[in-house]
């Protein structure tokens, strides 16, 4: 158990690529963090930096306290989960999780008990004879959750552990790490692209977008109040309804419509309306109207679809309603659509910072 | 029985007619070697065999002066299996050590020297063997076993293949070797050489054919007895079994070509499903 610490961080690449920007971040003992972002925006450069298998530009890494940039990566007592499991194909589970704690000098008998207790925890004590070819995809991935660890570590570090696997398997799977990692109250940083398990796992996520933390904090923090457009778009699912809008001294004007109760924006800038799909209602006088043209029936909820007349651009905007009751609208039904303006968030376009 | 057509008749025909070709000159060899040096000097090549097999192999063999002037037809053998054996374990070793430091150690020439090594396949043994031999010469290494396998094991091909699948290995196996502790020389003796086994049972038989058939380099570097191979024996045996205006003995050379033979074959024999293995499939 330690705690990270990131301050100043920066990867650049010879070839002049700057894949992260100026990150600090300060991750508590027993916290599970989930760093997101599109793929490329740097959060597995980060994530492998952490490792010690990149090195660091500029800045400090540190476990608890301790400085760990020039320290190799066997040295820093990290464990990582590959996203293709990178388990030794020539060895025996047995031999793939005991590999590394041999390699450290660990007595013979130390080293059956450690991977037999790990194995019973995992669940996959009657496969320690069998070669990775020979499991099934899930049982490699908890091979691979093993092996790290097996070691006990202080970081545990997950790169996309579940992308290879089914969607079944894949909330499973989910469900095990975060207990897992309950249980051994190791401090965790897991990468993944995928925001619907960064929300359910994460104690705590990062939203990185070309290398800089737009902003970390609790899922329902980042949800219900994103500091950024970019935040604001990634997080939920579906996506957060954005409309181009522009202040006027008589109001909002976005979607077609005049929308009084926001006051103080800036005119003459370029501003983004945002309302989650779940914020919109139906109502008779509704100041928004949309025509029909998709309905997803999911069972406990519907999502209606539809398009909105956009600010100035020709192609109308398609936005979404989450509506829990049932649906009787047909395709092509014009509807009228309103919004508590206290929930909604306004944003500038051009820099992404939020207003409102 | 309909299914045997005109088609599989003649395919067969000439798969039989193939197998004739190249068997019947090492059938009608084997069955001079089992007669008299008067029958073959009188009655010329024999397609049946005579009773003298024991004879002639084990003077062959085991005789001093029953085939060159000193040395026996085992010794000979012993020497073909030091440098098939030498040569191809050389070339392995040399050519992963090459392929390792290429694919996995991040140096500034390691593009410009792969290709240096590359291009030596343009140099081969017979264009630089003056040269090569100076060398030996000059380091006193003639009629010894390392002067005889050392100028001849870096191998181009090997660096090339080797390269080749190692560049196949994914690199998070890199990585995890690294997190767990395991440096440079564990992670290829624990991991990759592991991994390239199949790869390296089919270079090592391939490398053992072409070591074990070296003819040129082991008949400049060995001017005694001692250290000639079987393949130079071959060479030596018509001018040391005609001296003195007796009988040529042809059987002896009979065979001694029969010995110099069965090794390679039976090799190639033995280790075919790892041969083939390794150069169809990978294990990944």
């Amino acid at each position: 158990m330690a705690t990270l610490k990131l301050s100043g961080v920066n990867k650049r690449y010879p070839n002049g690529a700057h894949a992260v920007r100026g990150v600090d971040m300060d991750i508590a003992e027993g916290d599970l963090i989930v760093f997101v972002g599109p793929s490329g925006c740097g959060k597995s450069t980060l994530l492998r930096m952490i490792a010690g298998l990149e090195s660091i530009t500029e800045g400090e890494i540190a476990i608890d306290g301790g400085r760990i940039n020039e320290t190799s990566p066997s040295d820093r007592d990290v464990a990582m989960v590959f996203q293709n499991y990178a388990l030794y194909p020539h060895m025996t589970v047995f031999r793939n999780m005991a590999y590394g704690l041999i390699n450290r000098g660990i007595p013979k008998d130390e080293v059956r008990q450690q991977v037999e207790k790990t194995s019973k925890l995992l669940r996959i004590e009657e496969f320690l004879d069998r070669k990775p070819a020979q499991l099934s995809g899930g049982q490699r991935q908890r091979v691979a959750m093993g092996r790290a660890i097996v070691r006990n570590p202080k970081i545990f570090l997950f790169d996309e552990p579940l992308s290879n696997l089914d969607a079944k398997l894949r909330v499973r799977m989910r469900i095990e790490i975060k207990r897992l990692q309950r249980e051994l109250g190791v401090t965790s940083v897991y990468v993944t692209h995928d925001q619907v398990e960064a929300m359910t796992l994460a104690d705590r996520l990062a939203v990185i977008n070309e290398g800089r933390v737009e902003q970390m904090g609790s899922p329902m923090e980042l949800y219900n109040d994103p500091k950024t457009l970019f935040v604001a778009s990634f997080i939920g699912s579906p996506q957060i309804n954005l409309m181009e809008a522009r202040a006027t001294s008589e109001g909002l004007r976005a979607a077609g419509a005049l929308l009084p109760g926001f006051d103080g924006l800036p005119q003459d800038v370029p501003l983004m309306l945002g309302v989650r799909p779940e914020h919109l209602g139906e109502r008779a006088d509704g100041p928004i109207e949309i025509s029909v043209d998709l309905i997803e029936k999911l069972g406990a909820d519907s999502m209606v679809y539809g398009a909105v007349q956009n600010m100035e651009a020709d192609e109308p905007k398609e936005i979404c309603v989450r509506s829990e009751e049932v649906v009787k609208h047909q395709i092509g039904d014009k509807v009228k659509l309103w919004f508590d303006t206290d929930r909604a968030m306004v944003f500038r376009e051009d820099t992404g910072e939020r207003l409102i | 029985m309909t299914s045997i057509t005109w088609r599989t008749v003649s395919t067969h025909l000439i798969l039989i007619a193939g197998t004739l070709f190249m068997g019947l000159p090492v059938w009608i060899a084997f069955m001079s070697s089992t007669h008299t040096a008067e029958t073959l000097f009188r009655d010329g090549l024999q397609f049946w065999p005579g009773g003298h097999f024991f004879d002639t192999y084990s003077a062959v063999l085991f005789e001093s002066g029953g085939v060159m002037k000193s040395v026996t037809g085992s010794r000979m053998l012993f020497n073909s299996m030091v440098l098939g054996v030498g040569f191809a374990v050389g070339k392995v070793v040399i050519s992963i050590m090459a392929a390792y430091a290429i694919v996995y150690f991040r140096f500034r020439l390691a593009v410009p020297l792969f290709w240096i090594i590359f291009m030596t396949l343009l140099l081969p043994l017979e264009v630089r063997i003056v040269p090569s031999y100076e060398v030996v010469s000059g380091l006193g290494l003639l009629n010894t076993y390392t002067g005889l396998i050392l100028p001849l094991i870096a191998s181009a091909t090997g660096t090339f293949f080797f390269r080749q699948f190692f560049r196949s290995i994914p690199e998070e196996l890199l990585e995890a070797a690294q997190l767990d502790n395991a440096g440079p020389i564990r992670f290829l003796i624990d991991i990759l050489v592991p991994l390239s086994k199949t790869m390296i049972a089919a270079i090592l038989i391939i490398m053992f054919v072409v070591g074990w058939n070296q003819y040129l380099w082991p008949l400049l570097m060995t001017t005694q007895e001692d250290h000639f191979t079987i393949v130079i024996g071959i060479k030596q045996i018509y001018q040391v079994l005609s001296e003195g205006g007796e009988l040529p003995q042809y059987q002896k050379a009979f065979a001694l070509v029969m010995l110099a033979t069965l090794p390679p074959v039976l090799i190639v024999l033995i280790f075919q499903n790892w041969f083939v293995k390794g150069l169809v499939e990978s294990e990944k």
